[in-house]
């Protein structure tokens, strides 16, 4: 059995879409433990964005929140929402990263309530933050999350942050700048993309000691599956002893 | 779907800004003070910072302890500040981006039953939509642009509206403006007539200050008028949007202040934790707020000096702001 748990894969998962150079706006934990990692491995040159005004920051450690003064270490600016936001909106910003407390077939995040009643919800979450203003924005939203059937369902009872709305042309007709979506969903269990024409999540990478069955089971909704399907890449020696001895020594990310 | 709290006419909001006082007079007194003056019940009201980031705590102290009622709120990424006007039930109309949560840290439990139980009535916009809200009021005009938010429920319940772009027919978002009847900054430094200096990052203060009809200033420090002067470029909100000048070393405890202190995780755990007992929860905030004569008397029922200068260290020496 390998010397890894799941939290490490995704993030090591997540890191290597991040190529040197890119731009990314990211949120505290795991995604922020993704582009730290890509920074310290691959991408040095990495840009890291934070949504209350943090640019391009070498992090010295885990922040707690995307304001603290750790995201303005070694930074060229420290700015504020709108700054980062129109960056976003000019078309500058290439990833983010997301999560949330439901996600549907399209890519749709909710992160606002359960229940019907808006007034008086059953379950109340934080809402969007920025995460509307990234997915809107950025090229290219991900998303980790642990693989779940309460998590990944038919229909979210609230669509907090969008992805491809309900399919097809959808998106492009809501209003939402144009070639910006959803593009990779990292799960414990698997990596999903999206299928260009119908926008239905679809497996395209099953993470070691999984099968397709088990992300399937685990999934309210029926996934597509691409015509070849590859085993995930395990974590390397280098992005585990990064990951653990600089960017997350506590294990307040790793250790979930 | 979603309620407009408060008026977006800029010519309303021009008629009231004709009227306020461009006089370069001296504007210090007591956070008591600055609230008993400028924070009424039924005002709609916006507190500065990020989450637990230079955030105005003795002010969100004094609206609770002086029991305000029946306000609307921005909740414009606000966590501990949040968690604080919940705890005395301030506002009953709420704009909200991102609330009861402390990001890394976890959920209210306090601020999800306040949440929770009707009382509140909810319009749901983003961190960005919101920040653009004051942008516009800022800028004196009723709406602004913003290509977030449409296709989703946060665009239903919130009360933007579609418009097409005159020049190109594109569809865009249109944010009302918010003109705050009141709002409170914590700043690092400010004169006595309060043009103020803040480092680190701005999130969206400087747009909200200008927005706001009454603005409650804490600074870290006073200084001299003469070294505003000695170099203007450091100033990030002028005199004339100031209402009061509170002095407040500190004033950010226990949120962290970019270059001061780092945040107190271990008093923000306990909220948290207590916050899951009512009843020991009350207690709490008997022992924290309601019987504390100001921040400073909190701040001594909390480890006092020694632990301030904890945390300075931690803010200077990250390594250790994981102890």
């Amino acid at each position: 059995m390998a010397d890894y748990n799941t939290m490490e894969l995704m993030i090591c998962t997540a890191a290597r879409e991040l190529e040197d150079g890119a731009c990314v706006g990211v949120g505290t934990g795991a995604p922020c433990a993704a582009a730290m990692l890509a920074q310290k491995a691959h991408s040095p040159n990495l840009v890291i964005l934070f949504e209350a005004g943090g640019a391009a920051p070498l992090i010295p450690e885990m922040p707690i929140s995307v304001g603290d003064s750790r995201t303005t270490w070694k930074a060229v600016m420290a700015s504020g929402m709108c700054e980062i936001m129109e960056t976003a909106c000019r078309g500058m910003l290439d990833y983010t990263f997301l999560g949330g407390a439901q996600i549907d077939m399209y890519g749709n995040l909710n992160s606002t309530r359960i229940g019907p009643d808006h007034q008086k919800p059953k379950v109340r979450f934080p809402g969007s933050g920025g995460a509307n203003d990234f997915a809107s924005f950025c090229w290219r939203m991900m998303v980790m999350t642990p693989q779940d059937p309460k998590r990944f369902v038919e229909k979210v009872s609230y669509i907090t942050t969008p992805g491809w709305l309900q399919g097809g042309d959808s998106r492009a007709k809501s209003g939402l700048p144009l070639g910006a979506g959803p593009y990779k969903i990292i799960t414990n269990m698997a990596v999903m993309d999206f299928e260009p024409e119908s926008k239905r999540m679809r497996i395209i990478a099953i993470n070691p000691g999984y099968s397709e069955k088990d992300v399937q089971d685990n999934c309210g909704f029926e996934l597509l599956k691409a015509k070849k399907i590859v085993e995930n890449k395990p974590p390397t020696k280098q992005e585990l002893s990064i990951l653990r001895d600089q960017i997350d020594p506590y294990r307040y990310v790793i250790g979930r | 779907m979603g309620a407009i709290f408060t008026d977006p006419d800029a010519d309303k909001a021009r008629e009231f800004f004709r009227k306020k006082s461009r006089a370069l007079k001296p504007k210090v007194m007591s956070v008591k003070e600055a609230v008993e003056k400028y924070v009424h019940d039924g005002d709609y009201l916006c507190i500065g910072g990020f989450g637990a980031n230079r955030i105005p705590t003795a002010v969100c102290h004094e609206i609770v302890r002086q029991g305000r009622k029946n306000m609307g709120f921005a909740g414009h990424t606000s966590t501990h500040d949040f968690q604080i006007l919940c705890a005395g039930e301030v506002f009953d109309k709420l704009d909200v981006a991102y609330i009861v949560g402390l990001e890394a840290r976890g959920l209210s439990p306090n601020a999800r039953r306040y949440m929770e139980s009707g009382k509140v009535k909810v319009s749901e916009w983003t961190n960005y939509s919101l920040s653009v809200r004051f942008k516009a009021a800022a800028a004196g005009v009723s709406f602004y642009p913003s290509r977030n938010i449409m296709g989703t429920d946060t665009f239903h319940y919130s009360g933007a509206k579609i418009i097409q772009c005159p020049f190109t027919g594109t569809k865009y978002a249109a944010m009302p403006a918010i003109w705050p009847d009141v709002s409170a900054i914590h700043v690092h430094e400010a004169d006595i007539y309060g043009n103020c200096r803040i480092r680190g990052i701005t999130v969206s203060d400087l747009d909200v200050a200008r927005a706001s009809k009454h603005l409650i200033i804490t600074c870290e420090r006073l200084i001299q008028n003469d070294e505003i002067r000695r170099d203007p470029s450091f100033t990030s909100i002028p005199y004339w949007c100031v209402d009061a000048v509170c002095e407040v070393p500190y004033g950010s405890y226990p949120g962290n202040m970019y270059g001061e202190y780092f945040s107190d995780e271990e008093h923000l755990r306990e909220w948290l934790k207590v916050e899951e007992n009512p009843e020991e929860f009350k207690k709490f905030l008997d022992k924290n707020i309601y019987s504390c004569k100001d921040h400073f008397d909190y701040i001594e029922r909390n480890g006092g000096m020694h632990k301030l200068l904890k945390l300075r260290e931690k803010e200077f020496m990250f390594s250790k702001a994981r102890d």
